[in-house]
């Protein structure tokens, strides 16, 4: 999905605000959602692609004014209320009021992907394009790549696809890639001549350029 | 008991996030979802043995072995193996090495992807959405920014964690530091030297 969770290349932002001494967890309630995170992959109730699929169906809003470890919050929360495994009433009443929960999965569009063959389609030195893919659904493929054109840097193994694994219990394992994109690729003529970004892409989301 | 004491006994009132995160605790515990002492062992071990002193003895040893370097380039995960270290978020890593001519930065633009096992838990400044939005766009400014001056003829490579490769920065070696154990070595190596926002 084209969301607010996409930053690459985003402006506006301001500086990086860096905490001396940050310590892993700045309070006892993010301990407890780290905790209760491992809880529900445990238990089988999420997979990383889900879980990451419903931090992104926040609302941007909220995405954008909470601490990081709300986003994980509201995503288990709302993957708990979409399994029935807790109701939202019996949150709320345990509460005392509301409790923002992400926004539904959209409506899937599109064929979906198929697996790769068992060869890589792709070898280190080729030149690809990154396809203009627009899935309202989770996808791995930033937004700042896309129609991009790069060169194969690393063929890394088969791995299951974020765009599937993330809406069902289907295989669809693909090749990963390593690619390299220049920063005048990426940003226009005026970018640093002498740096570059490289972008871990899955096989269908390349083509041959 | 005087009023004094009993203002002294009174617990901050819980924040929403708070009433939040213990309302669904409770729930979980209630249906049985939740092992007696299975989220405290989880997240003690990212608060005490995960965290970037693994990452810092892997660099010290890079730097006192040229073959355990050269196995480190080649697979960043075996290497990293060979000194007990590996498991969620590090199963496939791999280590980019900065030299006088190229610099590495590593980054999540789409969440927070990060090496686990040798560098722990990522900060915060690394999940935020200016370092998220501007490392891949304009990396030598937020580079001197972040105190990181680079010479405009040195190549920055900056590495999107977008799939299954997690990303370590292998820095360059400090000058002047012969004769120092690899023990004292590791101690100079930080965490954000291995992220590349940093260097030695």
């Amino acid at each position: 999905m084209n969301g607010v969770h996409d930053l690459g290349g985003t402006d506006g932002f301001g500086p990086v605000e860096v905490e001396a001494h940050e310590p892993v967890f700045h309070s006892a309630w993010e301990r407890v959602v780290f905790g209760l995170a491992a809880v529900l992959r445990v238990r089988r109730l999420t997979n990383t692609d889900a879980f990451r699929h419903a931090i992104e169906r926040m609302d941007p809003v909220h995405y954008l004014s909470s601490p990081y470890y709300e986003h994980w919050l509201t995503a288990l929360t709302t993957i708990l209320v979409e399994k029935g495994i807790v109701t939202q009433m019996e949150l709320e009443a345990r509460v005392g009021g509301a409790v923002p929960l992400s926004h539904p999965v959209h409506a899937a569009s599109g064929t979906p992907p198929a697996p790769s063959a068992s060869t890589p389609r792709f070898a280190r030195g080729d030149t690809v394009i990154v396809r203009n893919l627009q899935p309202f659904g989770h996808t791995r493929c930033p937004r700042y790549v896309r129609g991009k054109r790069g060169v194969i840097t690393r063929v890394d193994g088969r791995f299951r696809l974020p765009d599937v694994a993330a809406h069902s219990a289907e295989e669809c394992d693909q090749f990963t890639y390593g690619v390299r994109f220049d920063a005048r690729e990426l940003w226009g003529d005026a970018a640093d001549p002498a740096a570059a970004v490289s972008v871990d892409l899955w096989e269908s989301y390349l083509e041959a350029g | 008991m005087s009023a004094h004491d009993d203002d002294h006994h009174h617990p901050a009132p819980l924040s929403p996030v708070e009433v939040r995160v213990r309302a669904l605790e409770e729930l979980l515990t209630e249906k049985g979802l939740i092992q007696e002492g299975f989220i405290d062992a989880v997240v003690s071990a990212y608060e005490k043995d995960i965290g970037p002193m693994n990452g810092a003895r892997v660099v010290a040893r890079a730097w006192v072995d040229p073959a355990y370097k050269a196995r480190l380039l080649a697979d960043g995960t075996a290497a990293i193996a060979e000194l007990g270290f590996g498991g969620p978020e590090g199963e496939h890593i791999v280590v980019v090495e900065n030299t006088p001519a190229v610099h590495n930065v590593v980054v999540c633009t789409l969440c927070s992807c990060y090496p686990w096992p040798v560098l722990g838990l990522p900060p915060n400044w690394y999940k935020s959405p200016p370092y998220r939005a501007r490392i891949v766009r304009e990396p030598r400014v937020l580079l001197r920014e972040m105190g990181v001056d680079l010479p405009e003829n040195v190549e920055i490579r900056v590495w999107d964690s977008s799939a299954e490769i997690r990303y370590m920065v292998l820095p360059e070696r400090p000058a002047g530091i012969d004769g120092k154990s690899e023990a004292e070595l590791a101690a100079l190596v930080t965490r954000d030297a291995m992220i590349g926002t940093a260097r030695l």
